[in-house]
């Protein structure tokens, strides 16, 4: 989807206004003041025969900062652990060591779509909770969700990242875009509130490669 | 300068431009007004671009007094507005002077007013537009609706003559919407009775409806396999259809990929008649085709174009 999101963007397919990837389809909208429906789906097709040819630019790596183990940030590490049959020490390095692919961003500002390893698949809460902070790490179903704004959730929080990954008051304010590989690097709750503070004066720089 | 007296309770009234289109992959919708003609419509009265940031304000309006003159015009659901406590005309140019006090009442009919300022609201600009998104806290007034005490920066203008919308379109849509579908992309995945529910049943606005979406309660659309289909993108007018059976319009602060079934996507043209309409009251869905939905569309527009606004007598005074 990514690939088809970047030829038709480089091609610069007429009457295509903006595009919205996600797993398996890519939502496409244009001007049909300026396309036509039929048109529109012949340039698209005529696209889809280059993808195996595209070449992608390469992914960037952001690394999230991620405090596991604090029972006040993380408070169903415990829980999630005994519910996978893992210690949580173990829960957190499978977590921490897997790399993420950003499949899309979407339902609140700035929130990517991440698949988990398949050891920590797991059913989400059966009651989900009404507010999670923003920055909450959570696994749900077969997803790694990074919450970006204050929202109900039903996923299992094992973690929380410092970092904003929506912050309206920047003038950039997503930090992730489709198509990056995030890693997730464990930090004690010391470095997280230093790092916090440094993420409210704007003066924190994420590590991207 | 426009100060805010009183602007109710509840965080009805945003600034909006015409949106930030283009920020969807980031999970930003674009926002803007609901009723677009109408928006449009005041800016013009006003001497506008299109794009001016004005107000929306819905079912109820604020209280507002001009720091210094300028033109203002009301367009939209009928709030009855008055000037220091006498009706003026909706779809009118009004000139202020310093001083002067405006209100817009509760909805006597539609549910959304759009008030253009001349010169436009001078907020910063927020990824290229000063429209409000009060979920993510983004654009217009920091983010937020307007509340007593607040000051709106109009950016400098002229003072245009005085004229009106001849033949604005009516503020009711009555008890009966009837908004144009085109039918997909996963109308495949409810039974035929399920669709035929859908075009031909009333479905009630719920009051939990907002900027976000359109809520409705009516005959049930049946799933053919399953509510849940693998997350991928809303579009404008998106109906899509949970496991309750009930239909959700997605509107301009949609989240922007969601996982329930789409069953049709609402004619971009006729989301403006859908945002009139007041929770308690009925929606109906007609299906056409792309490209009488095409066609459709080119007409409306050419309607938009063709809005004549009429010069009433004299220049306003200024003061």
């Amino acid at each position: 989807m990514r690939a088809l999101e970047h030829l038709i963007q480089q091609k610069g397919v007429p009457g295509v206004v903006e595009m919205v990837p996600s797993y398996s389809a890519l939502l496409v909208y244009y001007d049909p003041l300026v396309v036509g429906y039929d048109a529109l789906c012949a340039s698209v097709t005529a696209v889809t025969r280059e993808l195996d040819t595209a070449v992608l630019p390469p992914a960037r790596v952001v690394e999230l900062p991620c405090c596991y183990d604090d029972p006040e940030l993380a408070f169903d590490l415990e829980a999630a652990a005994v519910k996978l049959g893992l210690e949580p020490p173990e829960l957190v390095r499978l977590h921490a060591e897997a790399t993420y692919h950003v499949y899309f961003i979407g339902f609140t500002p700035g929130l990517p779509y991440l698949m988990l390893p398949e050891r920590l698949r797991i059913p989400r809460l059966d009651t989900p909770r009404t507010a999670l902070p923003p920055g909450s790490v959570g696994l749900g179903g077969g997803q790694c969700c990074v919450y970006s704004v204050e929202s109900p959730g039903g996923f299992w929080i094992i973690g929380r990242t410092p970092l904003r990954l929506y912050d309206p008051e920047v003038s950039d304010p997503v930090l992730l875009q489709p198509g990056d590989t995030v890693r997730f690097r464990p930090i004690d709750r010391r470095t997280f509130g230093e790092i916090a503070a440094a993420v409210a004066e704007h003066t924190y720089r994420p590590v991207i490669t | 300068m426009i100060r805010v007296l009183d602007a109710g309770p509840l965080p009805l009234t945003t600034v909006q431009d015409l949106g930030r289109p283009g920020h969807l992959r980031y999970g930003i919708p674009p926002s803007g007004p609901m009723d677009r003609l109408a928006f449009v419509a005041a800016n013009r009265l006003v001497g506008n671009a299109d794009g001016a940031a004005g107000l929306e304000c819905a079912l109820v309006g604020p209280r507002l007094e001009a720091m210094r003159p300028c033109a203002i015009a009301v367009t939209g659901a009928d709030m009855a507005p008055t000037v220091n406590g006498e009706r003026r005309p909706r779809w009118t140019a009004i000139a202020l002077r310093a001083g002067d006090q405006v209100r817009l009442g509760p909805a006597k009919a539609g549910m959304r007013a759009y008030v253009a300022f001349s010169g436009g609201i001078d907020v910063p600009p927020v990824l290229g537009s000063r429209a409000t998104y009060m979920r993510g806290q983004l654009g217009g007034l920091e983010g937020r609706a307007l509340r007593k005490g607040d000051t709106l920066r109009l950016f400098d203008a002229p003072i245009p003559p005085a004229r009106r919308v001849v033949d604005p379109p009516d503020a009711d849509p009555g008890l009966e919407v009837t908004v144009r579908v085109v039918l997909g992309p996963e109308a495949d995945r409810f039974t035929e009775a399920g669709v035929k529910a859908f075009l031909t049943g009333a479905y009630e606005l719920l009051q939990q409806s907002d900027r976000m979406g359109a809520r409705l309660r009516g005959p049930r659309i049946a799933h053919a396999r399953g509510h849940d289909i693998i997350s991928n993108g809303i579009a404008l007018g998106t109906v899509q259809v949970p496991g309750d059976g009930q239909p959700i319009v997605l509107l301009v602060d949609r989240q922007s990929a969601g996982g329930y079934t789409k069953i049709a996507t609402v004619c971009s043209f006729d989301i403006g008649r859908l945002a009139q309409q007041k929770p308690g009251r009925h929606v109906r869905f007609q299906a056409v085709d792309v490209a009488e939905a095409h066609r459709l569309l080119h007409e409306h527009r050419a309607a938009t174009d063709r809005l004549v606004l009429e010069t009433i007598g004299q220049r306003m005074e200024k003061s």
